[in-house]
């Protein structure tokens, strides 16, 4: 029996128990203590503070520190705070725990990735993706041919923390690739000393579509076409009553195992996983299947001198990929047709109904047949992906205050893969189906060393400790081509296959810290880097990136060390410069060169064709982008850290922005290229709140919180300004082609909408074709677009909670965003009658037709902007731990948990969370059902 | 030192040493010449040459075509991408992205020949040890260089009028041109092209080992549309020489093709009528503008795709009931050229964004003139070439220059060429004129049924003050169905607002 009480306001209790009882006091932030009763009647416990608690170790770049010396913004989350259910990719792990840090899934494609923002990236054409760094290796993020996400080989069952540097006195010891933060991801790994323990994972799940994009049904659609069609186009209508979306959508398994045995042979500690994936998707016929295995070795030698961290981590999956078009022809197939119809022409067309001509031939402008697309087309991928190091530190016997550390790291990726479809694939029947392969190989490689110096020096109460060292790493990517063939293997042509695409850069790096603290109170550090990218001209190639940061644990002053209420208060300040080189697939932007043309991009001079050679278009001039962030925070702690928290103000201004714009007419190769030219800024507000508001011996509840408010603006793009120059439009949307609905003009967010402005009638119906004449020149033109909003939210929230019942455990994540906007290309993509302008095809129309009336496409029109705002429950899951059974032989644990679990939001669309805030084709994000035992020895 | 930084593309040749080797010379004129058919290094997609717009809508041909046929009454399109109405509607703004694209054409082609202009001067040929045959080989390129860019400025005197003025002389890097007035422009086109005229190769009709290279008479041609347009361009009118070199187009030994379809077909490179063309291939030079775009856009409605070769149509392009009015019977059983597709078509457009209002255009197929279909078989590329300049052009602008006024001709001699065209028409002599019939106004409307869709109506109908104004006026024009007075200035397009703003020296064409 289990008996318990709580104690009053000044530490009294009363409690009745047996003689043979064994008291355990607990307190947040303090060792458990055990007192065996006996005959005693009153006690006097002083509990210890947990010093595991205040030794809570964060890892940063080229080393760790303890958390109450960082001086920069960093967040931890580790494998106990990770976001519970279904996670088959590692930034699901801690998506809406961290402030400052957006992570949105690409959709539910199964192993599908996600876009990761810190503080919303810093640059606007150049990479704005972390770099993310797996047990010291910085990683390749750039995709992979034949993966659907470059981080899904890693098994997140594997993942001991995430370490989230956020600002610059805290990433520039990475200098080159921080400016976008950096996540550095550590495994788990055996201990000294620790029994073998043996642990098993299962978890199985159910996926479901819980939400379709509402288009006419068969009955209505005819209603429509007979109102507004031709007399051709009334003549197309069939018989059937198909829901389209029915039919390409299924409820979906996963089942998720994992095999781990950790412990320590002799002087061995290591650990060992493998695991198996296997994810069905919502979207018929897509897939994704993942094999793992992991082996970390952690021995010391040389009476602990020489500590060496071994790890490898291989991963092969293997990829179904639906064609994703089948969400959108799904949404558009006209609904009177039947999936399966014999044509009139006698052509086989794998039983299907197709759009045909007049003489049988497939119609390409038509729809697809959204079931031919997934039944009859196969696209695969496979990919084996390894990632390993060895490292090696030495303390150095003479001087045990000094460290030399030797890491030796590579990350490599195969893959190959295919698509493929039949001969009576209507879409490629004329060429007897189709087949196209690749095949890829990644090689990263990677050599660090460093010294670390740590000392303290009593006479000065000071404690310094000094970090220099050497990086040089590698990149290579090398991508034969092949020739399309038809079904049978037959080339459709004789024209061989192009050059390789190949991709080479280097970055060679010096690199240094100190971290000098004083009374234990005053802190400060300071980094630079030096850092070197193969792709600036030698005159340019060389950046330094220096940090300053500086700390004060004022709940170490005397005024507040022996505070009951404040048991911590530091404020942070930093400043520090980083940099990118990163511009994607372009790797000597800078060097006069001819490239060679493609097969099919020949010219006929006389009777022979020639590959063309052409100049490339450069700037020797180009160097580094930069950014220069300020970081001021506050993190607090009351009550013996019941409640904990942050406040940190960021402000980073980007600099000779690597920005694609237009060059003077006729001054270079192109007409757009890589220039350092342009500011962006970002500002933003990140605060988190912890709390421990129920805390007994049967119950504890914690509370998190966590929100961001965040600002960007493009402050100069060109060497000039032009007032006139409306700016460079991306955000390509469906309807027509190359439309796009974003631009990027100065003095306004990156990627804002550009609109016309919608008027209304007294009925609040959109009257179409007409808008407001803005620029008020008395017309309407193309000059009378305005920038509205933007798709990145103003505010971002994550909440968290769990509740801990004796065995029970219930936890949930939430997560929202405010002031994100979104663009509805489904709707205005498929909400006008225009739909069905052809005479030899119908195409179905959303039912926002019904509201708008529209007759043309109003692309365009700011009706299709909406609020995206949201608040998503991400997760509940409950849990029970049967705690050890059998004899202390078998520990077991159950749990239950579902994902997705609802949205609230004003959108009219599928999912208000997609990144970019253009809503077309989306993969839908399922709800997921999950039920899972862990089982450990 | 460390050099471990220092690294090379393996399969891009460094500029400095490209010159190095003659075998490559060849291989970067191809790419010249490519500049007008292709959107970059691989077909028909993928590494453009030119950005800020779907690769596909970058293509040269496609962009120039529009802007000499969209604006006017030979074509309409039902596309709804981005500005590309306004093109027809005739009001666009600066910031019209197809405009702008076609500008960035122009300038990626004067780009791309002056940088092989200026690495082949003859100091730097001696100093890389080109010597002998190639020697004089080399020599010959640069002088197709030079008209090719010679070609590309005659398009910006001819679209934008003043802009911004780059040569040899100016090495890649970040400076701002000049801008240039047209009329200097003018100059400059023409003295280019009289100083090339004796390096070129001689005409060689029908000779197809230099098929697709410039020659003599592609020169001429040019000069003759420059005299032609001299007084649009310079102010003055230069008709003596527009008749002398449209003559020695005429008697380079050009014949006009038999059938006049047959110009157009996947064969046409046999044609011993086209004196410069624009080759495609369906295998190997591939891209979705160019005569892609050309065979498949007009190709919809009821029309059956296999009988213009190709896996189906884009349903985009029409003409409107303006030059459907130009023939007296439209089946093309009296006169061949009318190529019109009426199968459920109308001849009143109503709605510009319905296919199936307005007469359809059959012209261009990638079949060849013994029915068969071009090479690629999965349909989409055809093999048909573009016919850029051909002899037709010649005898008609021969005639008109005549007409104008021009010493130099005389008008007997143009009534001849125009009939002759005429007989291949009318596959006999019932459709010839008399000499009265030959009229300034005849001429015009003979160049819309002769060469409608080959590009020059813009052109035309400014040379004739037809173009803006309510003197003719056609459907759409001006963006209402019975059509409208258009501003004056529109004659010329606008400088886009990129390029003002990357280059500040530009000052904007009058009205925009």
């Amino acid at each position: 029996t289990t008996r318990g009480t709580s104690t009053d306001l000044n530490g009294n209790f009363n409690i009745a128990v047996p003689a043979n009882a064994t008291l355990v006091f607990s307190y947040i932030g303090f060792q458990q203590q055990e007192v065996a009763v006996g005959n005693q009647a009153a006690f006097n416990i002083t509990l210890q503070t947990d010093t595991k608690a205040l030794q809570e170790v964060v890892v940063v770049g080229y080393g760790t520190q303890k958390k109450s010396d960082v001086t920069g913004a960093v967040t931890a989350v580790t494998s106990e705070d990770f976001v519970k259910g279904q996670n088959t990719t590692p930034e699901q792990l801690i998506q809406g725990k961290v402030a400052g840090v957006q992570i949105t899934t690409n959709g539910g494609a199964p192993g599908s990735g996600s876009r990761i923002r810190i503080r919303g990236g810093a640059s606007l054409t150049a990479s704005n993706d972390p770099l993310i760094v797996i047990d010291g290796v910085p990683v390749d993020n750039a995709a992979t041919s034949g993966a659907a996400n470059p981080l899904n080989f890693l098994n997140p069952n594997d993942i001991e923390s995430f370490n989230v540097l956020k600002d610059a006195s805290a990433t520039a010891i990475y200098g080159s690739r921080a400016s976008n933060g950096v996540i550095i991801i550590t495994t788990k790994k055996g201990k000294a000393g620790q029994k073998l323990s043996v642990n098993l994972s299962s978890q199985n799940s159910l996926s479901v579509i819980n939400k379709k994009i509402d288009v006419l049904s068969a009955d209505e659609f005819r209603d429509v076409v007979n109102a507004n069609g031709s007399e051709t186009q009334r003549a197309l209508l069939g018989n059937a009553s198909t829901d389209w979306q029915d039919l390409i959508y299924q409820d979906a398994f996963t089942t998720d195992n994992n095999v781990s045995v950790s412990g320590a042979y002799k002087m061995l500690p290591f650990r060992v996983s493998a695991a198996y994936l296997n994810q069905e998707g919502v979207l018929k016929t897509s897939q994704f299947e993942r094999y793992t295995g992991s082996i970390s070795l952690n021995p010391t030698f040389f009476d602990e001198h020489l500590k060496v961290n071994a790890n490898y981590k291989g991963a092969k999956t293997n990829s179904q990929f639906a064609d994703q078009g089948a969400i959108g022809a799904a949404v558009a197939f006209d609904p009177t047709q039947p999936v399966y119809a014999t044509n009139n022409f006698g052509k086989d067309y794998g039983g299907y109904f197709q759009w045909l001509d007049s003489k049988g031939l497939y119609n390409p402008l038509a729809t697809r047949n959204p079931v031919s697309m997934l039944e009859q087309r196969k696209d695969r991928g496979e990919a084996y992906r390894s990632i390993g190091n060895v490292q090696l530190d030495y303390k150095f016997h003479f001087l045990p205050e000094l460290h030399a550390n030797l890491n030796l790291g590579y990350d490599r990726s195969e893959s190959d893969g295919y698509t493929l479809t039949p001969a009576n694939y209507a879409p490629d029947a004329s060429s007897g189906g189709r087949r196209t392969q690749f095949e890829q190989t990644k090689t990263n490689e990677l050599v660090e060393f460093y010294l670390n110096y740590a000392k303290e020096l009593a006479g000065l109460d000071s404690r310094i400790e000094a970090t220099a060292g050497y990086s040089f790493q590698d990149f290579e990517n090398n991508k034969p081509r092949f020739v399309a063939t038809n079904a049978e293997g037959v080339p459709l042509s004789n024209v061989e296959a192009g050059l390789p695409e190949n991709e080479i850069y280097r970055l060679r790096s010096y690199f240094g810290r100190v971290n000098y603290a004083l009374k234990d109170r005053y802190l400060l550090t300071a980094t630079v880097r030096l850092d070197g990218s193969s792709r600036f001209s030698s005159d340019n190639r060389w950046g330094t990136f220096p940090a300053l940061a500086l700390a004060w644990r004022i709940n170490e002053e005397d005024f507040l060390k022996n505070s009951n209420t404040v048991s911590n208060l530091k404020l942070r300040l930093g400043f520090g410069v980083t940099g990118q080189q990163d511009i994607g697939s372009n790797f000597f932007p800078y060097l006069p060169r001819y490239s060679y043309s493609d097969n099919t991009a020949q010219y006929q001079l006389g009777d022979q064709f020639y590959n063309l050679y052409r100049p490339e278009g450069y700037d020797t001039g180009l160097k580094w982008e930069e950014t220069q962030t300020w970081n001021a925070g506050i993190d607090f702690g009351f009550l013996n850290n019941r409640i904990t928290g942050s406040l940190d103000y960021f402000f980073k201004d980007t600099k000779d922005l690597l920005a694609l714009v237009a060059v003077a007419a006729g001054t270079n190769l192109t007409n757009e290229l890589i220039t350092n030219v342009g500011n962006l800024e970002a500002r933003g507000i990140e605060a988190v709140l912890n709390f421990v508001p129920v805390d007994t011996d049967k119950i504890t509840w914690n509370v998190g919180l966590n929100g961001t408010y965040q600002k960007r603006e493009i402050t100069s793009l060109s060497k000039v300004d032009n007032p006139d120059f409306e700016g460079y439009f991306v955000g390509g949307i469906a309807g027509g082609n190359d439309n796009r609905i974003q631009i990027n003009t100065v003095g306004y967010a990156p990627n804002t909408f550009y609109v016309y402005k919608q008027v209304y009638d007294a009925n609040g119906k959109p009257i179409e074709g007409l808008y407001a004449d803005v620029n008020g020149d008395g017309e309407f033109n193309e000059k009378d677009k305005y920038r509205y909003k933007n798709a990145e939210p103003k505010v971002y929230l994550g909440i968290n909670s769990d509740v801990s019942y004796n065995n029970w455990t219930l936890s949930f994540v939430a997560r929202g965003s405010l002031g994100n906007y979104m663009y509805n290309n489904v709707y205005s993509n498929n909400g006008s009658y225009k739909a069905f302008s052809f005479s030899n095809y119908l195409t179905n129309v959303s039912s926002n037709v019904n509201e708008t009336e529209f007759d043309n496409f109003q692309l365009f029109s700011d009706y299709y902007m909406e609020n995206a705002s949201f608040l998503r429950m991400e997760n509940i899951s409950l849990g029970y731990d049967f705690g050890r059974l059998f004899n202390d032989a078998v520990a077991l644990r159950l749990s239950a948990n579902a994902q997705n679990v609802f949205v609230i939001t004003k959108y009219n669309g599928l999912d208000p969370e997609i990144a970019g805030g253009i809503d077309n084709n989306f993969y839908p994000r399922p709800r997921v059902y999950t039920l899972g035992v862990n089982i450990g020895f | 030192c460390d050099h471990s930084l220092d690294l090379e593309p393996k399969y891009d040749v460094v500029s400095a040493n490209i010159y190095k080797d003659f075998s490559n010379y060849k291989n970067i004129l191809a790419k010249l010449y490519a500049g007008y058919a292709v959107t970059g290094q691989v077909g028909p997609t993928g590494n453009a040459d030119i950005g800020g717009i779907d690769e596909g809508f970058s293509n040269y041909l496609r962009q120039y075509w529009q802007a000499q046929e969209l604006t006017t009454d030979e074509a309409i399109i039902a596309w709804n991408d981005g500005n590309l109405r306004d093109l027809h509607d005739m009001d666009w703004t600066p910031g019209n992205e197809f405009l702008r694209a076609l500008y960035n054409r122009i300038y990626y082609q004067v780009s791309l020949t002056n940088e092989f202009i200026r690495e082949t001067t003859d100091a730097k040929l001696s100093e890389r040890g080109i010597s002998g045959a190639n020697l004089e080989e080399a020599k010959l390129f640069r002088a197709e260089a030079r008209f090719l860019r010679a070609l590309s400025y005659w398009h910006a005197l001819d679209l934008y009028g003043n802009v911004p003025f780059v040569t040899e002389e100016d090495e890649v890097g970040a400076f701002l041109p000049d801008q240039i007035a047209r009329p200097d422009l003018f100059k400059y086109v023409e003295s280019e092209l009289l100083d090339i005229e004796g390096s070129l190769m001689a005409p060689a009709p029908g000779n197809t080992a230099q098929y697709g290279r410039a020659t003599k008479a592609a020169v001429w041609m040019l000069l003759a549309k420059l005299y032609l347009n001299a007084e649009v361009y310079s102010g003055t009118a230069r008709l003596d020489q527009a008749a002398t070199y449209t003559k020695k187009v005429i008697d380079a030994g050009y014949m006009l093709e038999e059938d006049y379809d047959d110009l157009f077909l996947a064969d046409n490179h046999t044609s011993p009528e086209i004196v410069f063309p624009i080759t495609f291939d369906g295998l190997r030079t591939t891209t979705w503008g160019g005569m892609t775009y050309l065979v498949h856009a007009p190709v919809g409605g009821s029309m059956p795709a296999a009988d213009f070769g190709i896996n189906g149509g884009w349903a985009g392009l029409r003409t409107t009931k303006a030059i459907v009015g130009l023939f007296n019977d439209v089946s093309g059983n009296t006169d061949d050229r009318a190529n019109f597709y009426t199968n459920g078509q109308s001849l009143e457009i109503n709605d510009i964004f319905t296919f199936t209002d307005g007469y359809a255009v059959a012209k261009y197929k990638n079949v060849t003139s013994a029915g068969n279909v071009g090479s690629d078989p999965v349909g989409n590329h055809p093999d048909t070439d573009y016919p850029m300049f051909r002899l037709a052009d010649a005898y008609l602008m021969y005639a008109e220059a005549v007409l104008r006024g021009a010493s130099t001709g005389n008008r007997a001699q143009a009534l001849e060429y125009v009939n002759k065209l005429r007989e291949r028409a009318y596959k006999g002599q019932s459709g010839n004129i008399t000499s009265s019939q030959l009229t300034l106004d005849f001429i015009l409307d003979e160049r819309a049924r002769e060469l409608m869709w080959e590009a020059h109506r813009r052109t035309d109908l400014i040379r004739y003050k037809r173009f803006t104004g309510s003197a003719y006026l056609w459907p759409w024009k001006g963006g209402v169905k019975e059509g409208r007075s258009v501003a004056d200035f529109r004659v010329l397009f606008p400088i886009p607002t990129t390029d003002l703003t990357a280059n500040t020296k530009l000052e904007q064409n009058l009205g925009y």
